[in-house]
């Protein structure tokens, strides 16, 4: 004859595991490995458009067009925008938790957030990849 | 005796008595670095706009990037590149200290030193950002 045993809830062999996600952890970790990307990215699009050969003074359409032409150049701007976007907006994020004291404040603040990182993400992403440096014609 | 009553007298007039947090280097690294991020990031979302504007025309894009060239905004440029550069830099320190062993024995040396890099690496480059307006402002050769 065989005896269950019942226990109650919280002494439960079959507790289920606590229900806690990892999600603060990997966004810990992607500032890290973002950050390092965009060090380069950055530091050189800023040496490119604002110091070399005359900086912000000789950009302009057709100096955009040129830059596109190429894949590496339309895939560095790419990576840029997300990572940035991603990396600003996390950091955003963070901020607002800290400095919002009442919760209606900090949802409302993170929805425009959100809305605006999805605004820039599509917007820059489409202007990437849709540029016609023939649109004057 | 003026001795023995100076001391309440002074209270509360002497600016280390009061209540301001002056704080270790490290928390005002830590603050600029926000500072900064916000800055940067405030400014990512007007540039993806401006940049948005070679789908428009080229001449609407040539106009908004006429006003990047003007002296005052030349000079908030060189407000961003600085602000970038020590975020970008503070960010390895920060990498630095989480990462290697040492790095929280020398999270002080690494802020001089980034500090130091900044100098160093702002005064030329404000120099070539700024070298365009100045000649425009002050008539050059």
């Amino acid at each position: 004859m065989t005896e269950t045993l019942t226990l109650d809830k919280p002494r439960s062999p079959r507790r289920p595991a606590a229900r806690r996600s990892n999600f603060e952890l990997y966004s810990w970790l992607f500032m890290r490995l973002s950050g390092l990307a965009l060090v380069v990215l950055v530091l050189g699009h800023l040496f490119i458009m604002n110091i070399l050969d005359g900086g912000v003074h000789r950009i302009d359409f057709a100096f955009v067009a040129g830059r596109w032409a190429s894949p590496f150049w339309q895939f560095w701007d790419l990576s840029m925008l997300w990572l940035a976007q991603l990396h600003g907006g996390n950091g955003l994020r963070t901020i607002i938790d800290d400095y919002a004291r009442k919760d209606t404040t900090r949802f409302w603040l993170k929805i425009l957030l959100y809305v605006s990182m999805a605004i820039i993400l599509v917007l820059g992403t489409m202007v990437i990849f849709t540029f016609d440096p023939n649109i004057a014609t | 005796m003026p001795t023995t009553a100076s001391p309440p007298a002074m209270a509360g007039t002497s600016r280390r008595s009061g209540t301001l947090y002056i704080g270790d280097p490290g928390m005002w690294s830590w603050v600029a670095h926000r500072i900064t991020g916000v800055l940067t990031f405030f400014f990512l979302f007007v540039h993806v706009l401006d940049t948005a504007l070679v789908r428009v025309s080229p001449s609407a894009y040539n106009a908004v990037i006429e006003t990047y060239k003007t002296p005052l905004v030349a000079l908030l440029e060189v407000g961003l590149v600085g602000a970038v550069l020590y975020h970008a830099l503070n960010g390895i320190r920060v990498m630095l200290v989480d990462f290697w062993s040492k790095g929280p024995r020398y999270q002080r040396p690494m802020l001089w030193g980034l500090i130091g890099v900044w100098v160093l690496v702002m005064v030329p480059g404000a120099f070539f950002m700024l070298q365009r307006a100045a000649t425009e402002l002050f008539g050059g050769h």
